[in-house]
């Protein structure tokens, strides 16, 4: 058949118009959070490179993670963290080939979420009472 | 490739609103995406509104009603209305399923319908699903057998057989492939959740005598590995099967025949 089209299709709509599903919330959060801990490893190695460098340079950071500020970036590592790592353990019980029912599906994503706020939440209590 | 907003060219834009047909009581209200290859306009949403008390219970019913009594240029695709050809897949209220299975019942408030989602509109709900089957043609859905043919048909045990269970039922509707974020990033590579479904369908046959080259076939980054278990293929397949399970199993059998 000869192609008679004389314009271009459009393309349908797809984010725009589908609904947003909990286990598509959670791969997207996943992805944000892999993504938002690049940054936090660069913080983590300017602690680090900080702590080797002396005192002073030690003390210009320990200052910036002791502002609201700073306790706010490392409040958000802290849950990127978590939330990262309960995604993982959750793809690793998919690869295994289970878990991939209606229930246990949205049971498995309901609990990364909840479970990494949780955990967050009681790493800053415990870190507070300590610290 | 990543493309989160609409091409200039795809926005759409509000419609034309329908009268209300006369003296009905019942109304249900349809948002419908249109699209004319034959005017220079972008696709825009129309409202339409459907006697209730004149018309059968399906979303299709609703489509037909219009396309009859409203608008003669409505276009979609259908054929069976039971649910078993596939040709009336689209995005109705949020989720991509079959018209002539999903009740209006079923929908709070307006109707909305678009075609399925991030592929080429052909006209209206009609997109273009020529990549879809020329995927599915690449995985070679056909027995293949190298021993020579039996008298009589090829046997199987019960046990075997039941291993085609939850996958024989797909109608290729493309419901599952078009509702994935994977697919719509990377629909050229990608061979999608309804395409691997169907390549485990003949990977587990033990009928089938070429699981090494079907394997081989889609031992691929692209092909198989976007997978990221986003699981929208499963939520909305309208014959209720699990397409992501079928690629965990292939990715399982990767592993397997390398230990």
């Amino acid at each position: 058949m000869a192609d008679v089209r004389t314009k271009a299709r459009p393309l349908s709509p797809h984010l725009q118009v589908f609904r947003p599903l909990l286990t598509m919330v959670m791969s997207i959060l996943h992805r944000i959070t892999g993504a938002a801990l690049y940054f936090g490893t660069l913080l983590l190695a300017w602690w680090l490179v900080a702590a080797a460098s002396g005192p002073e340079a030690y003390a210009t950071v320990a200052g910036f993670f002791d502002s609201i500020f700073g306790r706010l970036i490392l409040f958000g590592y802290t849950w990127a963290l978590v939330h990262h790592t309960l995604g993982g353990i959750r793809h690793f019980i998919w690869d295994t080939g289970h878990g991939y029912g209606v229930e246990a599906r949205n049971m498995l994503a309901s609990a990364t979420i909840i479970g990494s706020v949780a955990i967050t939440i009681l790493l800053w209590i415990v870190g507070l009472l300590v610290g | 490739m990543v493309q989160l907003t609409l091409p200039k060219n795809s926005k759409m834009v509000e419609g034309k609103v329908w009268p209300k047909p006369a003296g009905a009581t019942r109304l249900k209200e349809f948002r419908i995406y249109r699209w004319d290859p034959d005017d220079d306009r972008n696709p825009r949403i129309d409202t339409y509104y459907v006697d209730m008390d004149d018309c059968g219970p399906m979303v299709l019913d609703g489509l037909i009603w219009i396309k009859s009594k409203i608008d003669p240029t409505l276009t979609f695709r259908r054929s069976c209305r039971e649910g078993i050809c596939g040709s009336c897949a689209m995005n109705i209220d949020g989720m991509n399923t079959l018209a002539c299975t999903k009740g209006m019942d079923e929908v709070k408030g307006a109707v909305k319908i678009y075609p399925l989602p991030h592929l080429e509109v052909v006209k209206d709900l009609v997109p273009d699903l020529t990549n879809f089957y020329a995927q599915h043609r690449s995985v070679e859905p056909w027995l293949h057998t190298t021993t020579p043919a039996p008298e009589t048909e090829w046997k199987q045990s019960r046990d075997d057989r039941e291993k085609l269970d939850g996958l024989y039922e797909c109608i290729l509707c493309a419901c599952c492939s078009t509702s994935c974020p994977s697919y719509w990033w990377n629909g050229d590579r990608y061979l999608g959740p309804a395409v691997l479904l169907q390549a485990y369908r003949w990977l587990i046959d033990s009928r089938d005598e070429a699981t090494g080259e079907r394997l081989d076939n889609l031992e691929d980054p692209f092909r198989l590995y976007r997978c990221h278990t986003i699981m929208n293929c499963a939520q909305t397949c309208p014959k209720g099967l699990n397409p992501a399970k079928a690629i965990a199993e292939i990715k399982k059998m990767m592993v397997e025949r390398r230990i």
